[in-house]
């Protein structure tokens, strides 16, 4: 029984982040979350998808050199699920903690990405870790865990989205400091593509022009430009031999449409600079 | 020939053609038969397309004078279905009959326009601007720049914000390469827009030549040079398929090409080098250059700096005040604004006071389209004293027509409405009646229903998907009751040493909707004709969807006619069923009055807010700009006042959201509704397949 408590407490070091996770600011989003950690105050990221939200938190757990506990939420996720439950083993029922208790535990940095797609009854343990009190009751253990000062709770969240039931509640965003993402400046997009893959800086920097001309088009049928993160795939695969063409229709074309037309008209796009 | 092409631009005069024809055609000629008839037909024709005319006239002549006369005949018409590659391969056709079958199948096949059109369509290689059109549209939006339009017209040109181009293109044996031409010809009227081939004014450069028809060919001529360089700086690939598409330049235009190809070269560049260019013999024409237009081009140029002008002022104003506000005391004088911008990228950064600030993206749009005509931002735009003759129109002229509390406000309910001058509401300034839509055609449902039976199956389907019911979860960690089947299992799974799950409960999950939505729809005199059946249709589509789905819903009409009577008309209550009335109501939906939305939008809240639900929708659909008769509601006010009341709504916890078919709505829709509550349809035929998948996509 022991042992299985002491894998899941372990496992704490295995979020650790040994190495440099690339990350280029953008402005002044590095002090602000240093500021937000120093000062005990949970973190929101709003943002579209793709636009490096998840690399800047690992770069700042890394930076702070706090373990990084990520969670991506999915419409299943209820509390005890982020809390923890027990199991049986052995004809004995064993607690395990979650990965929310155990990041409080460890005073590690939690982040829940896109946290509107998780249940509502999540935002009832999410509460009381994010004012104040940074508490984390545990009902069925009737236990009550107290945040150490290095544990930080980010939330991650894409004001995008047309859904009316996928909007996050005032009194859970009012909780938050809220840091606004958006696809870097085309010179310093163009670097973060060649430093991910390698590529030559030309080919990077058509991609980033291919990749401004499709965000021209967001609400003329595309909810979404191409994201950097499309860049770099389509970047992978031209390092790759895959010629340049066939590697934005892969990769970013057909991401974003299903649409015919729609998709002929960006591969038309990407023949404009390829 | 050389004498013919001199006159490039000035088309043959009808008595002109004439004594031509009577040359080529004299053979096939007779009392009955003159050539006036045929002038006639080719006279209107732009001057290229009667010398291709003549050629060939010639050419079918040659064989026999009476295939050039029936060639001459049709082809105008034959130009209009074909193009001029087509009709080039229509007339060899032809030819090819008259040489193995002879002179009557010949004629034969000259006459059969229709099914020379049917045959090449069935071999699938001519395009028609119809099925490329959305296209081409999405792929100019793509590249930076102001929004332009394509329309289809007999003449190839733009006038910076229309590209007319031809209906059809057949030139070419594959449709790939004659996309590519349409692809060509749409690049290079949008890079004539982008790269300002119509910012300085043309006239008096040309009048100052003796045939200025010649000099404007030949300007459009090192305009296509200097334009494919530029574009070629930024997006390579449009360069190489305007390359690939014209001939190998002569040795003097390469050479002119050098001078033109300067990073800032402008239309005054090609302009200098007329002189050099006017007296040579003209070359053939790419194939996708049009004509240029100068003097409709400076019109609409001329109106929309006027307007743009005036937008920015507002707009520069705006963030003026606000800096105003912001700034502490030691501060003197107005704040400052500075614009650094880029002709070449589009890109521009705002300042205030040394500051950066990022401006909404209308007013980026705004400034973009404004570098797009000046090469920047002129100094003179960001003076706060402002555009002295374009001052804004007066907003206090219906002052003196308050007076409010008269007879007809009988029945009627008052609403407030806001001012976004005074930063208040006027009171009571709103008189509304409520009444039911009189009901229309009876069989009017039941005949869409049939027309959209396979879609409306479809809806069904998807909608009853979504339809919370009570679902019994299996395997859960927590429930009301033990899941038998998975305790056994893990029991077994427990003797015989494996790790049982610990999923054993059953779960009884209520997945309720609980969602309210009110439609509003727009029935303002706008929507007369093809938009009102669309947006019927959409309401029977809507209706049919929601039925499967189980949401509740009320569905309102809205116009008016000034402040004194706006009206809201009932189609369906929260609390009926999608009866006959209701269905009748639908029938009637009729195109009335004006769009004065933000009472509107108060009431329906109102009614919405009554209803017991967790989430409250209020869902438009729209065509255009809120607007009223004559007491100046039209323009800003308009729209600040219908962001208000939707703010009001949002408040009282509604979620507010709006369809709209108006091209224009990117302007103004993300100031009134937030970036992503509404959705623009393109295409008004769209709107009763579309909408219903909105709604589906709003609410899941």
């Amino acid at each position: 029984m022991n042992d299985l408590h002491d894998t899941r407490r372990l496992s704490a070091d295995l979020d650790r982040i040994e190495t440099e996770p690339y990350y280029e600011p953008v402005g002044g989003e590095v002090a602000l979350f240093e500021a937000a950690w120093a000062s005990r105050v949970p973190v929101l990221l709003k943002g579209p998808t793709g636009c490096g939200k998840t690399r800047f938190v690992e770069h700042m757990a890394w930076r702070l050199a706090r373990p990084l506990v990520t969670v991506s939420c999915h419409d299943d996720l209820t509390a005890s699920d982020l809390v923890g439950r027990y199991l049986i083993v052995d004809d004995e029922t064993v607690w395990v903690d979650g990965p929310l208790a155990r990041a409080v535990r460890t005073g590690s940095i939690c982040y829940l990405d896109e946290i509107v797609e998780a249940r509502k009854d999540t935002t009832v343990v999410i509460h009381p870790l994010a004012d104040n009190r940074r508490i984390l009751p545990m009902e069925k253990r009737g236990e009550l865990l107290r945040a150490p000062a290095e544990f930080m709770l980010i939330l991650s969240y894409n004001p995008g989205y047309q859904s009316v039931l996928k909007e996050l509640k005032h009194s859970t965003r009012q909780r938050f400091v809220a840091i606004e993402f958006d696809y870097p400046r085309p010179d310093l997009e163009a670097k973060i593509v060649v430093t991910e893959t390698g590529i030559d800086a030309s080919t990077a920097e058509r991609l980033v022009k291919f990749a401004a001309m499709t965000r021209n088009l967001k609400g003329s049928g595309l909810d979404e430009g191409a994201s950097t993160r499309l860049l770099v795939h389509a970047a992978q695969l031209m390092r790759h031999g895959v010629a340049p063409r066939a590697a934005c229709t892969a990769a970013i074309s057909l991401a974003l449409s299903d649409d015919p037309e729609m998709l002929t008209a960006i591969d038309e796009l990407a023949s404009a600079v390829f | 020939m050389t004498s013919a092409m001199r006159a490039a631009d000035v088309l043959y005069t009808q008595a002109e053609l004439e004594e031509r024809l009577d040359d080529i055609l004299c053979a096939a000629l007779s009392s009955r038969r003159s050539a006036a008839a045929i002038a006639a037909g080719i006279a209107p024709l732009p001057r290229a397309q009667q010398e291709f005319v003549l050629g060939w006239a010639q050419v079918a002549a040659h064989n026999v004078a009476e295939l050039g006369y029936q060639f001459t005949a049709q082809a105008p018409q034959a130009l209009a279905l074909f193009g001029r590659g087509g009709t080039e391969k229509w007339l060899l056709h032809a030819l090819d009959a008259y040489d193995k079958e002879g002179l009557y199948p010949a004629c034969a096949a000259l006459k059969d326009l229709a099914g020379f059109k049917r045959r090449t369509d069935a071999a699938g290689e001519g395009v028609a601007l119809t099925e490329v059109t959305r296209v081409l549209e999405l792929f100019l939006r793509g590249l930076a720049g102001r929004r332009l339009q394509l329309e289809a017209a007999d003449d190839t040109w733009t006038d910076t914000e229309t590209i007319f181009l031809p209906e059809r293109i057949a030139c070419y044996t594959s449709r790939e390469q004659n996309f590519s031409l349409y692809k060509a010809i749409a690049v290079h009227h949008w890079s004539q827009a982008r790269y300002g081939s119509f910012n300085v004014e043309l006239g008096p450069a040309l009048a100052a030549y003796a045939e200025p028809g010649r000099a404007l060919a030949w300007l459009n001529l090192l305009e296509a040079i200097r334009l494919e360089s530029l574009v070629g700086r930024s997006y390579a690939g449009l360069a190489a398929l305007l390359a690939a598409l014209r001939p190998e330049l002569p040795a003097r235009l390469v050479a002119a090409r050098e001078r033109l190809s300067q990073a800032d070269s402008s239309i005054a560049d090609s302009v200098l080098l007329l002189p050099e260019f006017y007296p040579l013999p003209l070359p053939e024409p790419f194939p996708y250059m049009g004509s240029l237009h100068p003097q409709r081009a400076a019109e609409v140029r001329g109106e929309r700096i006027a307007k743009e002008r005036r937008a920015l002022y507002t707009e520069l104003e705006q963030l003026r005040q606000t800096a105003q506000a912001e700034r502490n005391e030691s501060q003197a004088g107005e704040p400052e604004l500075d614009v650094d911008s880029s002709f070449d990228t589009l890109e521009f950064e705002l300042q205030i006071d040394g500051e950066e600030v990022t401006p909404p993206e209308e007013v980026a749009k705004l400034i973009r389209s404004i570098i797009q005509d000046f090469g920047e931002i002129p100094e003179e735009y960001l003076l706060a004293s402002g555009p002295g003759a374009y001052a804004a129109e007066d907003p206090s002229a219906d002052e003196a027509a308050s007076e409010v509390g008269e007879s007809q406000a009988v029945g009627g309910r008052l609403y407030d409405e806001w001012d976004f001058r005074r930063r208040d509401y006027r009171k009571d300034w709103c008189v509304l009646f409520e009444s039911d839509v009189l009901p229309g055609d009876p069989g009017y449902v039941a005949a869409v229903r049939v027309r959209y039976a396979g879609r409306i199956a479809q809806l069904r389907r998807r909608f009853e998907a979504l339809r919370g019911e009570d679902r019994l979860l299996r395997r859960q960690t927590e429930g009301e009751d033990i899941d038998f089947d998975a305790a056994v299992e893990a029991y077994a799974d427990c003797k015989s040493g494996v790790e049982p799950s610990e999923r054993l409960f059953v779960q009884r999950q209520r997945t309720e909707r609980n969602i309210a939505v009110m439609f509003m729809v727009d029935m303002s005199g706008s929507t007369k004709g093809w938009i009102n059946t669309c947006e019927r249709e959409a309401l029977v589509l809507l209706c049919e969807a929601l039925e499967a789905l189980g949401d509740r819903y009320a569905i309102y009409g809205f116009s008016g006619w000034t402040r004194k009577r706006c009206e809201i008309y009932r189609i369906k209550t929260f609390g009926e069923s999608y009866s006959e009335a209701v269905r009748g109501r639908i029938a009637g939906v009729e195109p009335r009055d004006y769009t004065r939305m933000g009472v509107a939008i108060r009431h329906l809240s109102g009614i919405l807010n009554e209803v017991e639900a967790k989430t409250r929708i209020l869902f438009t659909l729209s065509d255009g700009k809120p607007d009223d008769f004559h007491d100046g509601y039209r323009g800003d006010y308009g729209i600040e006042d219908t962001r208000q009341a939707l703010l009001e709504a949002r408040q009282s916890g509604i979620h507010p959201f709006c369809v709209t078919i108006d091209e224009e709505a990117r302007d103004y829709l993300p100031h009134m509704y937030g970036p992503a509550s509404w959705v623009l349809i393109d295409d008004a035929g769209q709107l009763p397949l579309k909408t219903a998948d909105v709604y589906r996509r709003l609410t899941s």
